[in-house]
């Protein structure tokens, strides 16, 4: 029997939505964590029991939690209480600290600030937690301020992969409204050496040894709110997504602009088509048709909401450009919530589910690839991840 | 015996009671008392002290015995009340809210 579990991350605790393959009764668990800010969580494809959480505070900074048993039970990796007297305290699981060793690359301690001068890289929250595709223990982390770490110890370590920020471009990069955030990380499932992230406001960057060197892949993209519309580096990257079966072609909402690449990023050109904003958060494929997509449009960057206060969700069975409002189901008057950029998600059932969450408190799915829609849970804190595990 | 008072948060991540004792040996300070604190509770590494820096988490301060110790040295010796046990150490969240 196959069934369907919804790891939610919000303002104030995770929820974890569980259904069978029918995707109509849904329980709900949770809030875990209570009160803390959970950015992200994500099940290991490796083993699906094996979950990993960013759990963060203002006041007490970040912690990563982990579940062996799906989200009924978590810990806090290696940094569980010490008992025997003399033994040495772990607690490496929180530890965040970038790479300042030559031998790695070339670290750097500067970036630009939002007035253009350069500031030091402090270290601020996890935004993305990616598993590996092999193996339960290794997992990638996307921080702020935008550095990407790996694990190979199940999370009871990190060690950054200082060859993204040293590559050259890092002194140029700049923090976005949200903060100078590594939200995006894509792995290669044909490819294990090559791996797509992506940084607000920097842009998108390839590696394909496996993170040692990294280049930008931001050809095509034009930005008209920085100094060159056509920087090499410097676009507000929102989010990328692919389609496992041809990971070579991405597809990518940016701050503006809906936009595809057939070659990993070398290039991209627009797909925006007659959306009726291009501007969003979310793009995401089908699980069985590598060109269907989904984007949620929002009214402009100053105006975080749908437009005409109509919550619909676009959808392109072309690979971009042509685009059809699914509204069947979703709020069509007076809704003024957001849908940020890890918050959307597809199952991988025969009819393919699709899932987001909004900063109203919503998680809305459809069982029908987007045809209709219903909400699983209408009040929870505002929704910052979705990320959907199908279980067989 | 040090007796020190955490937020709620910290409770629930070291998963203890609003009141932790602890043997700390030496000279009763900050510093001595939240290096036992987190050899005792190592998830608590990080969220009251940075890693790298060790300086206190800018929206934490530390009171006992009704005073501000939030900004003496951490090296400084703890009030006699709580050195003994009489008193604790509060280690208090800023107000959230508005």
């Amino acid at each position: 029997m196959s069934g369907i579990r919804v790891l939610v991350g919000t303002r104030k605790g995770a929820f974890v939505l569980t259904a069978d393959g029918k995707r109509k009764q849904w329980d709900v668990s949770g809030p875990h964590f209570a009160g803390w800010e959970i950015y992200h969580m994500k099940g290991s494809p490796a083993d699906p029991d094996r979950l990993y959480a960013s759990q963060t505070s203002g006041w007490f900074g970040q912690v990563i939690q982990r579940s062996c048993d799906g989200g009924k039970t978590w810990e806090t990796p290696g940094g569980g209480v010490t008992i025997e007297p003399g033994q040495m305290p772990k607690g490496e699981s929180n530890k965040f600290v970038y790479d300042a060793t030559p031998a790695t690359g070339k670290p750097l301690t500067t970036h630009q600030w939002y007035d253009g001068t350069q500031h030091p890289w402090e270290f601020k929250r996890v935004w993305h937690l990616e598993p590996s595709l092999t193996d339960p223990d290794t997992v990638y982390a996307g921080v702020e301020d935008a550095g990407l770490f790996r694990t190979s110890d199940g999370g009871k370590t990190w060690q950054e992969l200082a060859g993204l920020r040293g590559h050259g471009t890092g002194a140029s990069w700049q923090p976005g409204a949200g903060g100078m955030c590594l939200h995006t990380i894509l792995l290669d499932p044909s490819d294990p050496k090559r791996l797509f992230i992506a940084i607000s406001a920097a842009g998108a960057f390839r590696t394909d040894d496996a993170g040692k060197t990294w280049r930008p892949i931001n050809r095509g993209l034009r930005s008209q709110y920085i100094p060159d519309p056509n920087a090499e580096v410097g676009h507000c990257v929102h989010r990328i997504a692919l389609h496992r079966s041809r990971p070579k072609v991405l597809f990518m909402q940016k701050h503006w602009d809906v936009m595809r690449s057939e070659d990993a990023g070398e290039s991209w050109h627009e797909v925006s088509g007659n959306l009726p904003t291009d501007f969003g958060f979310v793009i995401d494929v089908h699980a069985h048709e590598p060109d269907t997509i989904y984007v949620v449009p929002i009214k402009s960057d100053s105006e975080h909401y749908p437009p005409e206060g109509k919550l619909r969700v676009y959808r392109s069975r072309t690979g971009g450009d042509e685009w059809e409002a699914l509204t069947k189901g979703l709020p069509q008057r007076d809704c003024y919530v957001n849908v940020l950029r890890d918050a959307m998600a597809v199952d991988s059932l025969d009819s393919c589910g699709v899932y987001f969450g909004t900063t109203g408190g919503q998680v809305y799915m459809s069982a029908d690839a987007g045809d209709s829609w219903s909400p699983i849970v209408r009040d929870l804190p505002a929704v910052l991840s979705v990320e959907v595990q199908t279980l067989r | 015996m040090i007796r020190v008072i955490l937020p709620v948060h910290l409770r629930t991540l070291a998963h203890v009671g609003a009141e932790v004792a602890l043997d700390v040996p030496g000279q009763a300070t900050p510093r001595a008392v939240l290096d036992a604190l987190e050899t005792r509770y190592p998830m608590l590494r990080g969220t009251i002290r940075d890693h790298v820096t060790q300086q206190r988490r800018p929206f934490l301060r530390f009171f006992a015995c009704e005073r501000d110790l939030s900004h003496e040295p951490v090296d400084a010796p703890l009030p006699d009340a709580v050195a003994s046990g009489a008193e604790p150490l509060l280690i208090l969240g800023a107000i959230a809210g508005g």
